[in-house]
């Protein structure tokens, strides 16, 4: 019998359970990841964001939030034109950053077996 | 030495940076203060923002400073009348005094966070206020806390500050800061705890206090997420879950917490009001007392001989509070002296 109910997954982030090593070890070679503030220039500016939705405080967030797949998924969508560098206030190298995520999170893929 | 007596309602930073200026320009100003010790707020505070100055090294001096002045504590005002140019001001110890000026420094309440019940204050052992986490700092003693270690720490922002159901429009404008502070030492204390602050939108608007909140992240890994919490609950294993909407990545987020603060606001003080308004001073639509105007007579009553400083007519920090206090005690001189 079909009533018409299905469940869906909860989409609720939980802080308890989320896995943040990428973003430490991110944190550990690019401690300014840290004093990222969500203000969004960096996005703003992305000439590749309207095509292919690179955004560098998502990347950050993702990370934040555990969410390492959409993270790394995103970085296809850069072309390393250095944009989002000029114009972050705090002054976060974006570039080297989303460089830096690239070589870890492949290192990491590496290590575990995928 | 001047005879004329002025009176200053309120020993806190506002009352004794008053009472040192007037001693240095010659009067003796009367302190009454309520409670049994000078300070106000500040005497409970343990380090101050931004440059983690000891709280008790002000209070401590100002106290010096105003030794020769006449102190009454544990005292109150029970009513103040006008006679010409002149203030009848009646002690609920009997005393009465004739004073040509009057100062009124009775400062801000902190918000009541019962009030907001579904932060669970007074109802789960977790939940702390700003003030219970300063005087911990302080006295190192809280049932609460003793002898726990802190894994998971939360701030919450904005706890009947912001929110009109609260009755509280305005912003403290101090609790931000305080937040930032008092998780830096928190972490400081249990350097392995993860910590998240909770707010609305952060307003760091004074001297380094953005560099504080970059400090906050960088150094010490503090977490902020942008949310108001909306409920706490108690877990099985009596530590509290914490619900707010990460609104960043538009999701719901909750997470298991040892402790939760709760960054209660600064509100009125009513206590004052029936006094004031008797004289003739208004309320502001935020309830605190209303100045002259908001932009350069803000030590100024508009009333004869009747003059305002520090948190009474609105939030303040400490050097604001000084600032006005510096102003009230000049305006004060002047007004004796260039005649009323
Ligand atoms: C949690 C928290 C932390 C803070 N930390 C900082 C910080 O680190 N740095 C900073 O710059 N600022 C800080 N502030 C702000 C600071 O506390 C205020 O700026 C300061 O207390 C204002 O001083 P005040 O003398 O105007 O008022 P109060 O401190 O409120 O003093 C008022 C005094 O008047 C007395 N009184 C009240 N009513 C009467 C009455 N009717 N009759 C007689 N006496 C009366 C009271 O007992 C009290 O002694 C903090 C505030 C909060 C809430
Ligand atoms: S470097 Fe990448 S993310 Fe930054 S502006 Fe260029 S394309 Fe966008
Ligand atoms: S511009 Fe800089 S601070 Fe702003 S969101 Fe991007 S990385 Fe963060
Ligand atoms: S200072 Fe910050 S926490 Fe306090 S009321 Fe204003 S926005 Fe909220």
């Amino acid at each position: 019998m079909e009533f018409g109910f299905k469940l869906s997954p909860s989409s609720a982030v939980n802080l308890d359970q989320v896995d943040l090593s990428l973003y430490e070890r991110l944190a550990a070679i690019e401690p300014d990841l840290r004093i990222c503030m969500a203000c969004g220039s960096c996005s703003a500016t992305c000439t590749a964001a309207p095509f292919t939705g690179m955004s560098v405080r998502k990347v950050i967030l993702d990370l934040q939030r555990g969410k390492e797949k959409e993270a790394a998924k995103m970085l296809s969508g850069c072309m390393l034109c250095g944009k989002c560098t000029m114009v972050c206030p705090r002054g976060i190298n974006t570039r080297h950053l989303i460089l830096s995520l690239c070589r870890i999170y492949g290192t990491k893929a590496k290590e575990e077996g995928k | 030495m001047s005879k004329d007596n002025i009176v200053i309602i309120g020993g806190g930073i506002a009352g004794m940076t008053a009472a040192s200026r007037l001693l240095r320009l010659g009067y003796t100003p009367i302190i009454v203060e309520e409670s049994d010790h000078l300070g106000g707020h500040v005497a409970e505070w343990h380090k101050l923002f931004p440059d983690m100055a000891p709280a008790q090294d002000i209070v401590q001096r100002l106290a010096e400073e105003v030794s020769a002045a006449n102190i009454f504590l544990s005292t109150r005002v029970l009513f103040i009348n006008r006679l010409h140019d002149t203030y009848i001001v009646m002690l609920n110890n009997g005393v009465s005094i004739q004073a040509q000026a009057v100062l009124i420094a009775t400062g801000f309440n902190l918000f009541d966070a019962t009030k907001k019940e579904e932060y669970g204050y007074g109802i789960y052992d977790q939940v702390l206020t700003n003030r219970d986490l300063e005087r911990w700092f302080t006295t190192g003693d809280d049932p609460r806390l003793n002898g726990h270690e802190v894994k998971r720490a939360g701030f919450v922002h904005c706890v009947g500050s912001r929110d009109v159901k609260a009755g509280n429009t305005q912003c403290s404008k101090v609790c931000c800061v305080t937040a930032i502070k008092q998780a830096i030492e928190l972490k400081e204390k249990f350097p392995d705890a993860e910590i998240w602050c909770f707010y609305m939108d952060l307003r760091l608007f004074g001297k380094k206090y953005e560099d504080f909140y970059i400090n906050a992240q960088k150094d010490y890994g503090i977490h902020f997420i942008r949310g108001r919490v909306s409920e706490v609950s108690e877990g099985l294993d009596g530590r509290v879950i914490v619900k707010a909407e990460d609104t960043l990545s538009g999701k719901p987020v909750k997470v298991t917490l040892d402790l939760l603060v709760l960054m209660s606001g600064m509100v009125c003080n009513a206590t004052i009001n029936p006094i004031a308004t008797s004289l003739g001073i208004d309320l502001d639509s935020d309830g605190f007392l209303r100045s002259k105007d908001n932009i350069s007579h803000i030590v100024s009553s508009g009333r004869k001989g009747l003059f305002l400083a520090g948190a009474c007519t609105g939030t303040k920090t400490v050097p604001e509070t000084i600032a006005e206090a510096n102003s009230a005690a000049l305006d004060i001189h002047l007004y004796l002296t260039e005649g009323k």
